[in-house]
């Protein structure tokens, strides 16, 4: 990801098409079934979020936690670089230790997924329905509704958006740092989301079905719920999925530059950071959360790409 | 069309106005207090009392955001007698820790930053849109897919991840280039560009790999119209086709994409700068930011905000003249 916050991909979202048939979640499984980039992108992302889960668990097997010093497993006298070779790698840190201080990687980068996935999480279902209400809310209601919301969309779009969060999250007295992050990634988030709902749901309500409907009577409610949200789905999947790995991006750029997720809190990002000093002596150091955050943030976009294909072919066939 | 410039010209103000008072008004409510940051260890409740008195940190928050804003326009005073010190017009305050002006520091950092933006933009745009047409007209072939799948993994290295990479490989192991350093282009361009290479690169590999994507999909979208299919039938050679008819409707959507980017432009090069070393707009930054220095953050937010939105209004401009069917509908 190129540090944006916007979705990774932006090629033409998926188009509106007609209602969803009831075959479409099997179709659409089965399509990703048979495509290997689908398949081994959604294994590797099983296995973290597996890891982030079991992050307690994983810790009492090896005996040691992300925060657990060991001294045992430096040398003091090379300035604290692990002892052993390729970073430390043993039995009982198998991804190594950090320099320094001796914590194991895996605890760290475990723990670290957590908070990776609960802050990107958090903010694509914050900026997914921000942006389906204001989206629909705009493009349903024309005149001064519209109006307001798609200046307010222009504003935030015009934002150096990451140079604001880094002005704002340095600011901000030392709180509850992944609640800000979350804030403040969906502030500037949802307004791309909106733009495309808000096109999407001005061309439904011309459309014949939503006149028929609209003319035999259905309240403002049906309208919205049953007849405009289900054909706005696959869009809104499809971007949701594919703003992730922007999230995971931006989360670990804002802790590298320390103004993200604050120690003692494990976070990839910082991670990286602490290994800009000790990448020439301990390049395991940098080569372990790099990699986990380059396939991470790989396999979000390709499961994601996958997945639109899958669903964009459903609308031709 | 001059109309429409003008009518751009002010929602620019506007915007710019907003923004300036988003982030005084978080500063001036969510921020620790000024005073202490620049009173320093040392410090009596006499003397902060001083600071307050000459920063006017007492006033309410209306006439401290108006005293800010004019600053910015027309310059303004600080302190009174003997200690008045005058910081002309464009006037983005003192840095609470060196006290220099914000202005002149800023102007001071640009030029490496712009070095690292500009020539980041033109090697993306280049790469991207070389890349993109070469796929996007030779769809399906062994280039296509290989160009698709490189793009696909170049798009999701974060910038410092890469920039470590390479300069684990390129500088340390196999020292082909020096590391990069503050290097003015006068003495030896040469060195110039070899220490700027590396950040180039990084800035700009995500942005090419997006644009490859997006230039092949339009490539792909436009060759598929009636209008290519008649400019097939009355049997023009392909390569003219490609030049005359089929790029500049391909690529006017990367210009709009293009406009976007300027916002992220100068946050990356942040990134860059910092990973790197080099002594511009990002360094400050991250200093500011280490020292709770609010002036110095304060400059830099505006600065980039005006950027954007300078960005955007000049390539919607150009965009009506790519595009003639814009122009029609903006006048």
């Amino acid at each position: 990801m190129a540090t944006t916050t916007g979705p990774g991909l932006r090629e033409a979202p998926v188009k509106p098409g007609a209602g969803p048939a009831t075959g479409t979640r099997r179709r659409v499984l089965r399509a990703l079934r048979r495509d290997r980039g689908a398949m081994l992108s959604a294994t590797f992302l099983l296995l973290v979020i597996g890891m982030a889960i079991a992050a307690p668990l994983i810790t009492t097997l090896t005996g040691s936690g992300p925060d657990t010093l060991d001294p045992n497993a430096i040398n003091p006298n090379l300035g604290g670089a692990p002892l052993g070779g390729l970073g430390g790698i043993s039995l009982a840190h198998p991804f190594g230790v950090e320099p320094d201080t001796g914590r194991d990687l895996l605890a760290r980068i475990a723990y670290g997924a957590r908070v990776s996935f609960l802050i990107a999480l958090s903010a694509t279902v914050l900026t997914t329905t921000l942006g389906v209400v204001f989206g629909m809310l705009a493009g349903f209601f024309h005149g001064w509704v519209d109006q307001v919301i798609s200046r307010l969309m222009d504003f935030l779009w015009a934002f150096p958006s990451l140079i604001f969060m880094i002005a704002i999250l340095s600011a901000l007295p030392q709180g509850n740092r992944p609640l800000l992050l979350v804030i403040v990634l969906s502030l500037f988030g949802w307004p791309y989301l909106g733009r495309v709902i808000r096109g999407q749901t001005l061309g439904l309500t011309e459309r014949e079905f939503v006149q028929a409907a609209r003319v035999s009577g259905a309240k403002t409610r049906d309208l919205i719920f049953r007849e405009i949200l289900p054909n706005l789905r696959n869009t809104v999947i499809v971007i949701a999925t594919l703003s992730v790995p922007g999230y995971v991006g931006t989360e670990a750029a804002l802790s590298f530059l320390g103004v993200g997720v604050v120690p003692p809190t494990p976070s990839w990002g910082q991670m990286i950071s602490g290994s800009l000093e000790w990448y020439q002596v301990d390049p395991m150091y940098f080569v372990v959360p790099g990699g986990f955050l380059f396939l991470t943030v790989l396999s979000l976009t390709v499961f994601g790409d996958r997945l639109r294909r899958a669903l964009d072919a459903g609308e031709v066939g | 069309m001059p109309r429409y410039i003008a009518g751009r010209l002010l929602g620019l103000v506007c915007i710019l106005l907003a923004i300036c008072f988003f982030t005084f008004a978080i500063f001036f409510w969510l921020s620790p207090d000024p005073a202490l940051a620049v009173c320093g260890k040392t410090c009596t409740p006499l003397r902060i009392s001083e600071i307050r008195q000459a920063l006017g940190l007492g006033q309410p928050f209306v006439t401290q955001f108006w005293d800010y804003v004019r600053g910015i326009f027309a310059g303004r005073d600080y302190g009174s007698g003997a200690d008045l010190v005058h910081c002309s017009a464009p006037c983005l305050g003192y840095s609470f820790q060196s006290s220099q002006n914000v202005w002149q520091m800023i102007t001071q950092r640009l030029p490496v930053t712009v070095t690292v933006a500009a020539g980041a933009a033109v090697l993306w745009l280049l790469i991207g849109i070389i890349a993109g047409v070469i796929s996007g007209v030779r769809e399906g072939t062994w280039w296509d897919r290989a160009a698709m799948f490189v793009t696909l993994g170049g798009a999701s290295i974060p910038s410092y991840v890469l920039a470590l990479v390479l300069q684990f490989v390129l500088v340390v192991k196999l020292q082909w280039l020096p590391f990069p350093g503050n290097v003015g282009f006068l003495p030896d361009p040469g060195l110039w560009f070899e220490s700027y290479l590396m950040p180039w690169i990084v800035l700009a590999l995500g942005y090419a790999c997006l644009y490859a994507r997006l230039t092949r999909s339009n490539v792909i979208d436009t060759m598929s119209e009636n209008f290519m299919r008649t400019a097939r039938a009355k049997g023009l050679p392909p390569g003219l086709i490609l030049r005359r008819h089929a790029l500049r409707p391909a690529l006017t959507p990367v210009v709009t994409i293009f406009g976007m980017d300027f916002a992220g432009l100068l946050g990356g090069a942040l990134i860059v700068e910092t990973v790197f070393g080099l002594n511009g707009l990002g360094q400050l930054t991250e200093q500011a930011i280490a020292s709770n220095d609010q002036p110095v953050i304060m400059g830099v937010t505006l600065l980039a905000a005006a950027f954007t939105v300078i960005g955007n209004l000049v390539v919607d401009i150009l965009y009506t003249y790519l595009d003639p069917r814009v122009r029609i509908t903006a006048s």
